[in-house]
């Protein structure tokens, strides 16, 4: 699908760019006029996914994460976090609700979050090779001609 | 970390600001298990309202709370939470183990 703009960004898993990501992110969103909800949907959603890398796939060590954010046709939000970490042997157990190997400092509602406040989640994860994960989230169009 | 609190008849109440990450999670919840030993109240209020942001870093703190708190038998009230933060708990149910004040429904079981 052709995208009518897009973005990329890459940082290092540093626990301060947190609040970087996911506010470049919702700058970016901004050109879809989404509601303040919506707006703070993506944000969550950003932030629980860029926070996945730095605790789980850098866990270790400080690695790269980039993000990729396209806007598709029919006010589509489309976002790509991407990290070269330490991936996942079972997505699906990562991503059932309270599971988590973060010890008591994480809840392991990341994924659900993700899950429940985007259109769709699509996480692909290889051992040793990094995780990639897949949102989009459509923005309601209300008035055109404000 | 400086979190704003103050004691009334073995209520502690807590004031949470800005925004709440995995980044400023780990203070908050070090200042505020600090907060619940030093003070061993009965009922611990965790107030929202200068909340600007949270993601799921702050379930993590009040479950931690939660578990301090029954220690103590006591109970934790969330008080004044706004939208987005109030989205996040709820999608944790939070309201199981935590009662959420200014609703109708409160529902508390330890």
């Amino acid at each position: 699908m052709k995208a009518e703009n897009e973005m990329t960004l890459t940082f290092p898993s540093r626990s301060s760019n947190e609040s970087f990501a996911r506010a470049a992110v919702a700058c970016f969103a901004a050109q879809l006029d989404p509601n303040l909800e919506e707006l703070n949907d993506i944000k969550t959603a950003v932030s629980e996914a860029v926070t996945n890398c730095i605790v789980h796939a850098y866990r270790d060590c400080l690695g790269t994460v980039t993000i990729r954010c396209r806007i598709l046709p029919e006010s589509v939000l489309d976002i790509v976090i991407r990290d070269k970490g330490c991936g996942m042997e079972d997505v699906e157990k990562a991503r059932a609700p309270m599971y988590t190997t973060g010890g008591p400092e994480r809840s392991g509602m990341g994924f659900t979050i993700m899950e429940s406040f985007m259109t769709s989640l699509q996480v692909t994860s290889k051992p040793g090779r990094g995780t990639t994960v897949h949102m989009k989230r459509k923005i309601v169009q209300r008035r055109k001609n404000a | 970390m400086n979190l704003t609190s103050f004691l009334q008849d073995k209520h502690l109440t807590v004031a949470l600001r800005g925004e709440i990450d995995h980044h400023s999670a780990k203070d908050i919840m070090r200042v505020l298990g600090n907060k619940i030993d030093l003070y061993l109240p009965r009922v611990c209020v965790l107030d929202f309202r200068e909340v600007t942001f949270m993601d799921s870093s702050g379930i993590a703190i009040v479950i931690s709370c939660v578990r301090r708190m029954r220690q103590l038998r006591g109970e934790v009230v969330l008080r004044s939470v706004p939208p987005q933060p109030m989205k996040v708990l709820k999608a944790s149910g939070i309201e199981r183990i935590a009662t959420l004040e200014d609703e109708r429904s409160l529902v508390h079981e330890s």
